[in-house]
């Protein structure tokens, strides 16, 4: 199957906001953001800048005409600070001018007083200071405190991960051009037109219609892109309307690294109780999410945490605690997976410790509490078509644990210096917006009088293939040839009202959208062609490969006459389609409820090696298998799965965000912040798809991809602390990611303290 | 000259010579070739890749280089390729359909990087190895595939080309013939030979304020915004046809020889032939394509890894000025951070060092959070005679563990004369923690910086000496 999208990339003929052709007299913004991690504004002088060379206007809170405001789920974060600052890289000024060097030298000289106040950067703190963005969250099963008595052991421990860089390549980005009136068009790099478009009317005070929001694709989104794409593109909106001039703002790689919020780094304790079979009867864990300067998305992502703060496995009494915590960082935001990796990882941090005090392999444990159909979930939900078992076993059939262990430990005593280490990593990840009314979509599919079609969804294209994938739909229910079919751009007066392209549901929405409103349009055309071919059953009518069939006969139709024919007997050739998730619901007074239309199941093995000199190490072999339902582009979700599971490898090893006590970020370059390349990638990684399941949800028994393969990643931490442990067998370390190569060489030298001299 | 001319794709284009703005930038803004992306300004993640031919013998030799590092003003005489430069006006060439059947491409921004710095490679070479297709794109990030699916895809792509690689040498011909290439390229070394070219033969710096630039890899990450303004002096061609050589006593490398052209030299592969696949760690292949040694030691930076290596070998510097010239011992140049012996008028001429004995030894080692296109956070290089009185001549250098480049002094002389045992390794690890001064950063915590450092000085001995490093003794 051709992959329009995959051609035009391949040529450099794909266009990113960056890449479109400028009208004349287009302006261009740069921010200038607070240097202060903290504080209250005593003044601003923009004399300076205002007198820079090419500046057409500097724009600050007071120039906002509607509402200085961006804040999604709670109305806490302003688009320009005002009187305070929370966090180094908050936007305070505008400087629009004729070039982008012209608006970075003069924001250069602009100066702002202001007088510091106390900065918090740990969330530990914040939450000692009360410092909270919403309420706790608190999720229940069963009684853990009853059932810690009937435990043969119960262990307590913390459990850290880091923050994580979304690093699209393309960074943040919009363009506004100035329509009548007092409308204005806006192109952007979001996961979120609508988003957009609804802050923009609310900065600007003017009704949404006069906010048209055009995407075309992103350079890449992982989450960064759903809340955090929408400030630019307010900032160019305040200025294209305001000086009537088309305004273009490209972020500056820094700049973005500096200003947007990131992965939300936890700190967590753990409790877990289980039976001298290996058998959890237990677990309570309290998470302390550090959430920035203002909620964005964090109370939503902490909120996912809850729901996978068991991950795969069953356990009947579970107590789950969630502080989402204000601190004084760039607030924090989605990216793939949104929370839960970080409450899997930290059931996973227990299941390591449980085993190593039982002197059990963590893998024992794994296995022996896999979800099972008719399980509980913590909030609720019943595990149906659970996979968790069949992924687990496959994998087992394909490469002997036992073995794996066998030959590990037969290198490991081998070698002095270098140590292999393993580990496995079961996944679970529900699919739908946790948040029960985001799960909508809608298409609108224009057949063209020429044959050609053109579909409209409220998907954002952004490298996961969406596109694709509902082209694919298109083509499989019309049955024509793949040139007919065109992706248009995401806009706002086509397809009004969007939900953001988000939590892996951009085909299983947009699809099942698309593939209502083409079967509507199907079944028009069959209609009007059974009247023509006085076929009383217009089921009888198939269009295979552009040709027209009547009770299996080939007719003197084609697709093109058809559409020919239909349009000249006013048949309407364009079709409207809405989809909702059925039965899905959730009550966040009990937090109980049927949240997830479905779940994706699978596991993943690692396998690693460890110079235990330097502290380096390298992955050996990844092999998952993966339940992906009845893939509808294997390529694409081949590629997407193992993009994933390299990302998410990433976050456990290499990619390390490190903020000063000041709260500045340190890693805030390429230079410094550093992401897999291609000779860190396995050397060996085998992604088994499960041919399995019917999923009813999705497309034609697909599943969602986006988000359930990243989690794998999880599993190379514990490999490499495999490792560690032989080398050091009898040392026990504390659980925090990522696993820098620093980290690694630290934990095998634990005791070696300081090697600084002393100064007597 | 007040003209800058080159071919862009198939178009012969002429420049005014004052633009002090960056490839990249006139690529886009200017020829509006958008395919070249803009990721991040500073070498890192491959976007803004271009292929740069130079006339080289009768042919035309193609490098990658990071367009938003290459100052314009390098433009001239060369043949700039950007991804509408490749492609064939209606098909995909192997290459592009290798990423589009494997996967290769997710969100397609850093895919025309790619596309391009694997060209560069086939273009290159009469003989493809996977390893060696590889590592060409060890310059380029896509933060989509994680990867996987472009290494299968780079492998699909040389399985087909393989077996029926040039057979006559003429890789260019060969390209087109696979389509690789489109059929202009068989007359761009013509028409390069039609630019007049006069070789850069002599240097005069005459103002205190001009910026020398070598291959800019350093002077265009920190000042990208900043550098346009400035009055440049290009000096990436001075002195660009010797290549490294040696005679009876000594190694001579000229100042702007390339990190890539030392990395492959015969002479340097002669005497240290594991430096060509150690010095796969210095930045990546477009990265050590443009950047030079002399533009290494004079960045000063503490973590100069040509620098750690010269330094250890105890080189010295010719410094030219004007008509005059004057050496200095590499161990001397630095006098604090970013301080060096050096007279803003003068230029590395030339680094030497003495020809290694049959007898000496070379050991180096680096540890970067990311293994590959990474500054180290520690880096050391020993030198030194292995002989039956003990170690000889040995020299230590380190970096990432001071404000400067750092020549470990008394644990090179302790170190003199020393049979290797145990304790004498013990001893030299100890005397090491007393020279050095590493602070906090993103590259590691000033703790990691002193234990890595102890740990790679002993992986120096347990090269050489492997019975004497036990991992009681480290614990
Ligand atoms: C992505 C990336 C990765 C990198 N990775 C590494 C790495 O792994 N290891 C490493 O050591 N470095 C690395 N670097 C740094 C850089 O590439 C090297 O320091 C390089 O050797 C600099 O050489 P250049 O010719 O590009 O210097 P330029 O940027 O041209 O110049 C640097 C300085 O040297 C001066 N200069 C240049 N040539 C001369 C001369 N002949 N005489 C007098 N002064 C001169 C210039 O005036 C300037 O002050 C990396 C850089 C980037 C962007
Ligand atoms: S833009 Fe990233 S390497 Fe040039
Ligand atoms: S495809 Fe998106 S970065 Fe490579």
């Amino acid at each position: 199957m051709k992959n329009f999208d995959s051609e035009k990339h391949v040529r450099g003929e794909s266009q990113f906001v960056d890449d479109l052709p400028v009208p004349e007299g287009t302006l261009y913004a740069h921010v200038f953001y607070s240097r202060v991690a903290h504080g209250r504004i005593v003044s601003i002088d923009l004399s300076a800048a205002n007198a820079m060379h090419g500046v057409a206007a500097i724009f600050t809170a007071k120039d906002i005409p509607g509402e200085n405001q961006i804040g999604g789920i709670v109305q806490d974060e302003p688009l320009l600070a005002e009187h305070h600052v929370h966090f180094i890289g908050q936007p305070i000024a505008v400087v629009v001018a004729d070039t982008a060097l012209n608006a970075r030298s003069a924001a250069a000289q602009i100066t702002v007083e202001i007088e510091k106040l106390p900065v918090i950067t740990d969330p530990r703190d914040a939450f000692l200071n009360n410092e909270l963005l919403v309420p706790p969250i608190t999720f229940e099963l069963g009684n853990t405190n009853a059932a810690w008595t009937q435990c043969d052991v119960v262990i307590e421990g913390i459990a850290e991960t880091g923050g994580q860089e979304h690093l699209y390549l393309e960074t943040q980005g919009a363009f506004a051009v100035p329509a009548e009136g007092d409308a204005v068009k806006v192109v952007s790099s979001t996961q979120s037109p609508t988003a957009v478009q609804r802050t923009i009317a609310q900065v600007l005070n003017i009704p949404m219609h006069k906010v048209e929001v055009d995407v075309l694709r992103l350079g890449g989104g992982f989450g960064g892109k759903e809340d955090q794409a929408t400030p630019w593109a307010a900032m160019c909106a305040l200025a294209s309307s305001s000086l009537r001039r088309p305004v273009k703002m490209i972020l500056h790689r820094q700049d973005d690294m500096r200003m947007t919020g990131k992965r939300h780094p936890y700190s967590s304790d753990f409790k877990i109780g289980l039976k001298k079979d290996g058998t959890v009867l237990a677990y309570e864990a309290a998470f302390y999410q550090n959430g920035g300067a203002a909620a964005d998305l964090s109370p939503a992502v902490l909120q996912r945490t809850m729901f996978h703060c068991t991950n795969s496995y069953f356990i009947p009494n579970v107590k789950a605690v969630g502080y989402s915590c204000r601190t004084n960082l760039p607030p924090n935001t989605a990216f793939r997976g949104f929370g839960g990796p970080q409450g899997k990882f930290v059931i996973e941090a227990a299941i390591f410790k449980a085993a190593e005090v039982m002197k059990m392999d963590p893998f024992f444990i794994q296995k022996k509490n896999l979800l099972k159909n008719g399980d509980e979930f913590p909030y609720g939900q019943i595990a149906e078509r659970c996979q968790a078992v069949p992924c687990w076993n496959l994998l087992e059939q394909k490469i002997s644990i036992d073995d794996v262990k066998r030959r590990t430990a037969d290198f490991n005593s081998a070698n002095e210096w270098k140590k292999k280490g393993f580990a496995l990593m079961p996944i679970c990840f529900g699919i739908s917006f946790t948040n029960t009314m985001m799960n909508q979509a809608s298409a609108l599919v224009h057949i063209y009088t020429d044959g050609s079609v053109g579909i409209s969804t409220a998907a954002v294209e952004m490298g996961q293939g969406v596109n694709m994938k509902i082209h694919g739909i298109a083509q499989r229910i019309f049955s024509i040839n793949a040139e007919r079919i065109k992706l248009e751009s995401t806009n706002t007066t086509r397809v009004a009202n969007t939900s953001p392209t988000a939590a892996s549901t951009g085909a299983d929405l947009n699809g099942k959208a698309v593939q209502l409103a083409c079967s509507v349009l199907l079944d028009r055309l069959k209609q009007f062609v059974s009247e023509q071919l006085q076929q009383p059953d217009s089921a009888k009518i198939v269009i295979r490969d552009e040709k027209l069939f009547n009770d299996g006969k080939e007719t003197e139709w084609t697709w093109p006459r058809l559409i020919l024919a239909a349009n000249g007997a006013r048949i309407s050739l364009t079709a409207q389609h809405f989809y909702s998730t059925p039965n899905i619901h959730f009550d966040r007074e009990t937090s109980k409820g049927q949240p997830f239309a479905y779940h994706v199941f699978g596991t993943a093995l690692f396998q690693v090696t460890l110079d235990c000199l330097r502290g380096t190490y390298g992955i050996d072999a990844v092999n998952v298998v993966h339940d992906a339902g009845k893939s509808l582009q294997p390529v694409i979700d081949r590629s997407q799965a193992e993009g994933a599971i390299m990302q998410g490898i990433g976050w456990m090893t290499m990619e390390e965000i490190i903020y000063n006590n000041e709260g500045r970020l340190i890693t805030d370059a390429l230079s410094t912040y550093k992401v897999p390349d291609i000779h860190f990638t396995p050397a060996e990684m085998n992604v088994h798809f499960l041919d399995s399941s019917e999923n009813p949800f999705a497309p034609f028994n697909s599943k969602a991809i986006g988000e359930p393969p990243f989690m794998y990643g999880i599993g190379v931490y514990f490999a490499l602390m495999n490792a560690v442990k032989a080398f050091r067998p009898d040392v026990t370390f504390p659980v925090i990611a990522p696993m820098t190569p620093e980290r690694a060489l630290c934990l095998l030298y634990k005791e070696v303290g300081t090697l600084a001299p002393s100064l007597q | 000259m007040n003209i800058l001319e080159c071919i862009i794709n198939n178009a012969s284009v002429k420049i005014p010579a004052n633009h002090g703005i960056v490839l990249l930038d006139f690529l886009r803004q200017h020829e509006h070739l958008t395919g070249t992306k803009e990721g991040c300004r500073e070498g890192d993640c491959g976007a803004c890749t271009v292929l740069v031919g130079e006339l080289q013998g009768d042919g035309v030799y193609y490098r990658s280089v990071n367009s938003c590092l290459m100052p314009l003003s390098d433009v001239h005489g060369k043949h700039i390729v950007t991804i509408e430069g490749i492609n064939q006006p209606k098909e995909l060439n192997p290459i592009q359909q290798a990423f589009v059947n494997d996967g290769g491409t997710q969100c397609g921004f850093c895919t025309p990087g790619f596309i391009l710095s694997l060209t560069g490679y086939f273009v290159n070479n009469g003989k493809f190895e996977p390893a060696d297709a590889l590592q060409a794109v060890d310059g380029n990030i896509c933060r989509c595939t994680g990867h996987t699916p472009i290494k299968k895809a780079i492998h699909h792509i040389v399985d087909s080309l393989k077996n029926n690689s040039a057979a006559d040498g003429t890789f260019l011909s060969y390209c087109v013939e696979q389509k690789i290439l489109p059929d202009y390229f068989l007359a761009i070394p013509a028409r390069l030979r039609s630019i007049n070219t006069a070789p850069l033969t002599d240097v005069h710096i005459e103002e205190e304020h001009t910026i020398v630039v070598s291959g800019g890899t350093d002077l265009y990450v920190q000042k990208a915004f900043t550098m346009h303004a400035e009055k440049i002096k290009n000096i990436a061609s001075w002195r660009k046809s010797i290549p490294i050589t040696e005679d009876e006593n000594t190694i001579h490398i000229p100042g702007t020889t390339t990190v890539e052209e030392f990395r492959l030299s015969p002479v340097v592969a002669k005497y240290f032939p594991e430096l060509k696949r150690q010095f796969e760690c210095f930045g990546s292949t477009p990265i050590r394509h443009r950047a030079t040694v002399a533009g290494n030691i004079v960045n000063a930076s503490p973590i100069g890894d040509m620098t750690c290596l010269l330094m250890a070998l105890n080189a010295v510097l010719t410094l030219r000025d004007a008509g005059s010239s004057r050496k200095i011992p590499l161990r001397q140049f630095y006098k604090g951070y970013k301080l060096i012996d050096k007279k803003y008028s003068e230029l590395i001429e030339s680094v030497s060092f003495s020809r290694p004995k049959s007898v000496t030894r070379l050991s180096y080692e680096k540890v970067s959070r990311r293994q590959f296109l990474d500054i180290a956070s520690v880096n050391t290089t020993m030198v030194f005679e292995q002989t039956e009185k003990g170690m000889l001549q040995c020299g230590i250098s380190a970096g990432g563990v001071a404000p400067v480049p750092l020549f470990l002094a008394k644990t090179s002389e302790y170190l003199n004369g020393k049979m290797v045992n145990g304790d004498t390794l013990k001893e030299s690890l100890r005397i090491a923690q007393t020279e050095i001064s590493p602070i906090s950063d993103a590259r590691g915590s000033a703790e990691y910086k002193r234990l890595l450092l102890r740990q790679l000085i002993a992986a120096h001995f347990m090269k050489y000496f492997p019975g004497a490093v036990r991992k009681g003794s480290l614990i």
